[in-house]
């Protein structure tokens, strides 16, 4: 796991920008529009790139589209847009923007002024219904951290009902449009995406199923497929999502990774060689219970544990256990590990198909 | 019996009390220690050497460098951003803080502004300069007139020097965060260069600290590192454990802060790259409290979690609670076998560290016998 934090990384900042066009084809795009500063490169960097939120004071407005390749579980884009770029110009190619696409995120300031940036959200869905009408149109209402939960509530209210409006007026009715109250100041970011996700993810009724019977099997409250790198979640059980299990399950990952950086260098051959031999004379890779990263954590309150385990480069499983269960730690580990198989599987077919 | 607790008091003076989880309710178990605090150790032939050790801590500086945001992260639970609710501190604000190894610290978290300054050096002089074991001088970065700072510092410096001329100083230049990063070192060694030469005979001990990143930790926690009694017996047996389960490292954290006050490392361990490790761990686990506190519901001084492991392919780790006081941190190569036989061994050791960490026994009668019951109390 150590390693995947490492190359990750290096993915993220090397990754070279696509080529536009057919050549990126079969990658499902995020596209993040709305008003300059908005907080579209801040999700983008805070989302992807780790960035601690504080520091996207310093971000400076986009000059062009910013287009980010991730490489993970699946492939996907995300296209960081100018503010102050006006794509339905027609000197814009709109094939080549909204044709692969995956998802519209438009985001709303919500400390701000918004109606200016709800027209420009009414004219851009108006003028892709034609040609795209189902293109997902997620509406992020961004920085709502500070806000009030009565306001919050309030502005969402006003924002939907003045696009519904408007959108009845030009005859077009059951649009795919979602909301989500958003802040890079906590999980909400996250979560949010998690949803538009999830939508992208084939097979996704599968994985469920699976974590659904893992949950049942071993007494789990809650299990998540997560993303290491965004941790974003790709798939749960079907017992409602709760913010706060999200929010430890998501942390948790982060004392992982973070830990994992610390003590995963690579130590010198000849301390390995010793260590393979007497008394032991077997390879590392043999005196481990498990090939992939495993942790657990156990919470005084209720001796409740908090499990992790690696499934592949690019995703862990984590789940929240029964108060008392740590004691059955040994069995639970077992039946993970065949869940774990399971999805693997899942994921091949999926690729396969491709 | 946990050493480490806030006076009830001292949590109401910075809290601004609209926070829903603060000031906490403390719960039986603290209200014993409180109890105990005020309990002045009768003193017996058996705890007389390690009899408690109290040191008065001065925390300085200019009226919004920090001082107050700094002490309620490293010891009250607080993550950087609550520290936008602090108001600025009136006079002088007073904490005792119970440390591993019988060390008490008298925190004086010394209101800045000019008119607190000013009656320090004059009326209070005697009062707030004699018996200081620490001085910590915050300097903000951000400060628009750096030259003025200076002169407050000097003149702080005279009087420390009239008073307690034994003391330690350590300057802490804060607020690194609002430095764009390629210019960090260069200013930081400008402001160091110019205050140590206004520092009279005092050796001052620089560091660069942030809220926002791991830099408050490894300050703090050298620092205290230099106070904590028992020290060298501390990491002598640590080194002894270590060796016997075959260890890389081992940390010993204060439980609640969860500064690191003493470690040992293999030869392997000491290859380890990042030199930064310590303090990059305090930050990670000490913002995971504040996680599991909000799920559990518990308050974040309450104990958080007893265990955690973590098994890879290049090496495992665990760190569970320790003695009363400490949480122990254990780096081993991978395999099951080594990692078993190491968390044996360190429930074994248990009992030998918290002998050593242990507060000092309350009456004659008990002092004889209760060096293993100190967990019963
Ligand atoms: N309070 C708060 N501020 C945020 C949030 N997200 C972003 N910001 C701030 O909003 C400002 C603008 O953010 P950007 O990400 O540069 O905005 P943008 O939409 O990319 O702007 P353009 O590139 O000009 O179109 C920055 O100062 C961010 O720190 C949030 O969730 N809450
Ligand atoms: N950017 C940044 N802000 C900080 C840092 N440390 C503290 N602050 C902010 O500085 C402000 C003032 O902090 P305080 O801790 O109240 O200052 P103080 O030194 O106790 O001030 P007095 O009590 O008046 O002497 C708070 O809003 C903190 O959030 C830091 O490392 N970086
Ligand atoms: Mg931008
Ligand atoms: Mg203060």
């Amino acid at each position: 796991m150590e390693n995947r934090a490492i190359a990750q990384k290096k993915d993220a900042a090397t990754a070279p920008a696509p080529a536009p066009g057919p050549a990126a084809k079969g990658k499902p795009r995020l596209l993040l529009m709305g008003q300059r500063r908005s907080g579209k490169s801040s999700i983008s960097s805070v989302v992807f790139h780790k960035m601690p939120p504080n520091e996207t004071l310093f971000l400076e407005s986009t000059a062009r589209v910013q287009k980010d390749s991730m490489h993970s579980f699946m492939d996907f884009q995300v296209w960081d847009f100018p503010g102050q770029l006006d794509f339905l110009d027609p000197t814009f190619d709109l094939d080549a923007i909204f044709g692969e696409i995956g998802a519209l995120i438009w985001v709303i300031d919500a400390q701000d002024e918004y109606l200016e940036a709800v027209n420009r959200l009414n004219s851009t869905i108006l003028n892709l219904q034609p040609n795209y009408p189902n293109v997902n149109v997620e509406v992020f209402i961004h920085k709502v951290d500070g806000l009030s939960d009565d306001y919050k509530l309030d502005i969402q209210r006003d924002i939907m009902q003045r696009i519904q409006d408007e959108l009845s007026d030009n005859g077009i009715e059951n649009a795919p449009i979602n909301f989500h109250l958003t802040s890079i100041y906590n999980h909400s970011i996250f979560e949010a995406f998690s949803k538009v996700i999830q939508k992208l993810i084939p097979h996704l009724p599968t994985l469920e199923a699976m974590l659904n019977n893992l949950c049942r099997a071993n007494g789990f409250e809650k299990a998540y497929l997560f993303d290491v790198l965004s941790k974003i979640y790709i798939a749960t059980d079907s017992s409602p999502v709760d913010m706060p299990s999200y929010e430890i399950c998501s942390d948790y990952i982060d004392v992982i990774v973070d830990i994992s950086e610390i003590y995963g260098w690579a130590r010198p051959q000849s301390y390995i060689e010793y260590l393979e031999g007497p008394p032991w004379n077997h390879k590392l890779e043999d005196q481990v219970a498990c090939k992939d990263a495993e942790s657990c954590i156990v919470l005084s309150d209720g001796r409740r544990p908090i499990m992790l385990r690696e499934v592949n480069k690019y995703l862990a499983l984590v789940m929240v256990g029964k108060e008392g269960s740590y004691s059955q730690m040994a069995m639970i580990t077992e039946n993970v590990g065949t869940i774990v198989g399971g999805l693997l599987k899942a994921f091949e077919i999926t690729k396969a198909r491709k | 019996m946990p050493l480490f607790l806030i006076p009830r008091d001292d949590i109401q003076v910075i809290d601004d009390s609209s926070s829903s989880d603060e000031p906490e309710i403390p719960t039986m178990e603290q209200q014993m220690n409180n109890l105990s605090v005020q309990d002045e150790p009768v003193a017996s032939p058996v705890s007389e050497p390690r009899k408690q050790k109290k040191k008065k801590v001065l925390l300085m500086g200019k009226s919004g460098s920090g001082k107050s945001s700094m002490r309620s992260i490293i010891f009250s639970n607080y993550v950087a951003k609550d520290t936008r609710r602090l108001g600025a501190t009136i006079d002088v604000d007073l904490s005792h803080v119970k440390f591993l190894g019988n060390l008490t610290l008298n925190l004086w978290d010394c209101g800045g502004q000019d008119a607190f300054m000013e009656n320090y050096l004059s009326q209070q002089r005697q009062h707030v300069f004699s018996n200081v074991g620490v001085l910590i001088y915050v300097f903000d970065i951000e400060s628009r007139d750096f030259d003025r700072d200076l002169l407050t510092y000097r003149s702080i410096i005279t009087a420390l020097s009239q008073f307690s001329p034994g003391a330690s100083v350590y300057i802490l230049i804060h607020k690194m965060d609002l430095v764009v990063p390629n210019q960090r070192e260069d200013i930081y060694n400008d402001r160091v260069a110019l205050i140590q030469s206004k520092s009279d005979s005092f050796n001052a001990t620089p560091f660069a600290t942030s809220i926002w990143d791991q830099s408050l930790y490894k300050a703090w926690a050298e620092i205290i590192h230099d106070l904590v009694p028992n020290l060298d017996q501390i990491e002598k047996d640590l080194g002894n454990l270590g060796k016997i389960i075959m260890a890389e490292e081992i940390l010993l954290f204060e439980r609640s802060s969860f500064l690191v006050v003493s470690s040992w490392a293999s030869d392997i361990g000491k290859l380890n790259p990042t030199t930064d490790r310590f303090e990059r761990l305090s930050n990670i686990i000490k913002n995971f409290k504040q996680t599991t506190s909000r799920y559990t519901g518990t308050p974040k001084s309450a104990e958080q979690f007893n265990l955690l492991e973590l098994k890879l392919q290049t090496f495992s780790l665990f760190i569970q609670k320790f003695t009363t006081n400490t949480y122990l941190a254990v780096v081993l190569p991978p395999g099951e076998t080594t990692f078993n036989c190491a968390q044996l061994n360190c429930a074994l050791a248990r009992s030998q560290f918290e002998d050593l960490d242990s507060p000092p026994k309350r009456s004659a009668d008990r002092g004889a016998t209760a060096s293993g019951e100190a967990s019963a109390v």
